[in-house]
């Protein structure tokens, strides 16, 4: 038993180690990705131009926009490098539990978002005026990427299957994530506007609830989407 | 000779029910206090709402049943359940947004986690119905499968977070369906639901045969190319 | 321990592949009919069919990529039903895609399947197989610089890494030149300390030939025709397959 966790887990491991290596020879997901979530927040800003009172009401929903949009990106990558080189039959050769594929993916898929929110946030609080250093704002986008890319890992998995495998993902996946960016942009708001942590944390509950949620039914359910 | 029978039982029950709902929600039962006449389309649009989600939920086991089983006729089902969910649940956004017009002065007040919900229900429906479309003839029943089990577990999810969304606001105008409603509206009500629930059996089988009779074809088609 | 199907003397261990009433729906269309195949272990059969008689669609099901719509298959006596993950373990198997990363080096792309075959000795492995086709001096170069050919020999490399029982290779000589050729046969001739055995399907009749110990003929999704090689008499091969083809 113990012996085929400890394997799960290298696989895991190794999965997001080729994914991480890769990206580091191209870094086509990560700069894609800071580069447009930086578009959304500075386009934003000429669609609203908020003066100082203002700024503290479309701040968090901007960001979020951001995030979610390039994440989408991101996800749409995953797999798009798979299936260029029939990589995703490659993939479903090994002999790994379907599950520790799907972990696999998604954990790159995580990363990779953790490292684009983490600059992005710096540039999005001088852009807008807010304090720069607002740790709470990381917390909750690393908190909500666990959810975000568990759903979105199952989701990019299907779109990429399709004919109109780019804007399928967008389509299936933003209906769904509905709850997830209501409690990112409640707690973003409370962390920007300066209220009490203990408050804050009620929406980091929520978070890791759909977090959990997610990651169960996905991690079950991806094994269906990799047959041919 | 027999399913005929049924059909025709089915189809005459439904249009029964159907006059007499008619006849109760426009004739019979008295003109809300508040609301005003425009108060009658909540007997359509609760029926309505009722439908889509009962049609959704017939999707969440259907797909289940056919990842499990892979019996074809699982997939027909869900695949009809949802052609004919997006209808219902169409109907009961359109019948939403001209009760809310008046009532709360809003087409789409944001704040009701029913209409809003009922919205994002939509979406995903629409998402189901486009995979099966986009994908091949082999994997879309799979993949629609993923999607609606995925999908339908999302709707509370998506009803609570809608509630807690705008807590801050509290949500003044309630739909007048749980508390204090008056017996006879209650009765109205309750009719009402009966003749949607029958007319979404009726069409169910209408489709499913269709559906059916669609699969039959494909098969026929390239049995003879062989 | 492997189930004994329909009472027959030998258990499906005994074959390194037994297919039973092997049917394959593509939706509506019907790929594969009931077909039915014995390899025994050591023996190497060569698969000829048209394009579209199912020669992929067999190789896929049997390297666990797609299910059976219905009919039984074990694998080196594994149900794949059952037991596809042991399967996956058991085989190595080359397709039309080269399954290999253009961003990542030769070698990390076979440090990376081999690690995810658990294959031990890693290192080693990676230095003999590499041996074997001929690719020693590109193992630091990334595959996306590589030529078709080399690129398909480093798929064979990857297939062969974690030294599997029966290798499932289809069409393996489109792309190929004339010196992956040459690897791919001495690989397939390559007498190794357990039996290996191997279903290949190809369109090169002569090349076919040459790797085969048995000569199936696949056509309208079932097997028409299996002989050993030595029974078949080679001229009058090409009649007997336009025959059965056309």
């Amino acid at each position: 038993m113990l012996e085929k966790m400890k394997n799960f887990t290298q696989d895991v491991v190794t999965l997001l180690w080729k994914d991480l290596l890769a990206e580091f020879r191209t870094k086509e997901i990560t700069i894609s990705i800071l580069v447009f979530a930086l578009l959304t927040i500075v386009i934003f800003n000429f669609a609203f131009t908020p003066d100082p009172a203002r700024v503290g009401l479309i701040a968090p929903g901007v960001l979020w926009v951001a995030f979610s949009f390039s994440g989408v990106l991101g996800l749409n990558r995953t797999f798009v490098i798979e299936k260029e080189r029939g990589g995703l039959q490659g993939l479903v050769l090994c002999p790994v539990e379907r599950e520790a594929l799907f972990l696999g993916k998604a954990a790159g898929t995580f990363i990779f978002m953790c490292i684009m929110e983490m600059i992005i946030l710096p540039v999005f609080s001088i852009l807008l005026n807010l304090p720069v250093f607002m740790p709470g704002l990381l917390a909750i986008a690393f908190l909500s990427n666990i959810g975000f890319v568990a759903m979105g890992t199952l989701f990019s998995a299907i779109a990429v299957n399709t004919r109109a495998r780019d804007f399928m993902l967008p389509l299936l996946f933003f209906p769904a994530i509905i709850p997830l960016l209501v409690f990112a942009v409640k707690g973003s708001s409370m962390v920007i506007s300066g209220e009490p942590w203990s408050d804050v944390m009620g929406w980091l509950w929520k978070i890791a609830a759909f977090d959990v949620v997610y990651l169960v039914v996905s991690t079950l359910v991806f094994e269906f989407v990799l047959e041919e | 000779m027999r399913s005929f029978n049924l059909n025709a039982v089915l189809w005459s029950v439904t249009t029964i029910l159907i006059m007499v709902a008619l006849y109760l929600v426009f004739a019979w039962v008295p003109t809300e206090a508040t609301m005003g006449i425009v108060q009658r389309i909540f007997y359509f649009h609760v029926p309505s709402a009722w439908v889509a989600f009962l049609s959704f939920f017939v999707v969440f086991v259907s797909s289940i049943l056919y990842l499990a089983k892979r019996n074809i006729k699982w997939d027909t089902l869900a695949y009809c359940s949802a052609e004919i969910g997006v209808v219902f649940t169409s109907l009961a956004l359109i019948s939403g947004a001209i009760w809310a017009k008046p009532t709360w002065l809003s087409w789409f007040p944001w704040e009701d986690p029913r209409l809003t919900t009922t919205l994002v229900l939509w979406l995903i429906y629409v998402g189901y119905l486009l995979v099966r479309n986009y994908s091949t003839t082999y994997q879309a029943p799979r993949f629609a499968a993923v999607i609606g089990i995925a999908g339908f577990l999302d709707v509370p999810i998506i009803y609570l977070s809608v509630i807690w969304w705008r807590s801050a606001h509290p949500i003044v105008f309630r739909p007048s369906s749980d508390a204090g409603i008056a017996p006879s509206m209650l009765l109205t009500l309750m009719v009402s639901l009966v003749a949607f629930t029958m007319l979404y059996v009726v069409l169910m089988r209408l489709v499913l045969s269709i559906r059916r009779a669609e699969l039959e074809v494909e098969e026929l088609k390239t049995r003879i190319q062989d | 321990m492997a189930l004994n199907p329909d009472g027959d003397r030998r258990s499906p261990l005994d074959y390194a592949v037994k297919v039973e009433g092997l049917t394959k729906f593509y939706g509506p269309l019907r790929v594969l009919r009931g077909l039915n195949l014995e390899l025994k272990r050591g023996e190497f059969l060569v698969i000829f069919g048209a394009n579209g008689s199912g020669k992929s669609t067999l190789t896929r099901i049997l390297s666990t990529l797609s299910r059976p719509s219905s009919g039984r298959v074990f694998v080196e006596g594994l149900d794949l039903e059952k037991q596809a993950q042991q399967i996956r373990q058991r085989i190595g198997v080359l397709l039309h895609n080269s399954l290999l990363y253009n961003e990542l080096s030769v070698y990390e792309n076979l440090k990376f399947y081999g690690r995810m075959f658990h294959v031990p000795d890693l290192q080693e492995r990676i230095k003999e197989t590499v041996a074997q086709v001929g690719m020693e001096s590109r193992l630091r170069q990334r595959v996306g610089t590589l030529s078709h050919g080399m690129q398909k020999r480093v798929s064979i490399a990857r297939a062969l890494l974690h030294d599997p029982g029966l290798l499932l290779f289809d069409e393996p000589e489109t792309g190929l030149d004339f010196d992956a050729l040459r690897a791919l046969m001495g690989i397939i001739r390559e007498p190794s300390g357990r039996k290996r055995s191997a279903i290949i399907t190809t369109h090169n009749i002569e090349q076919g030939f040459e790797w085969a110990s048995h000569i199936a003929i696949l056509d309208k999704g079932q097997i028409q025709f299996m002989k050993d090689k030595k029974e078949i008499d080679a001229s009058s091969f090409l009649n007997t397959y336009q025959s059965v083809v056309c």
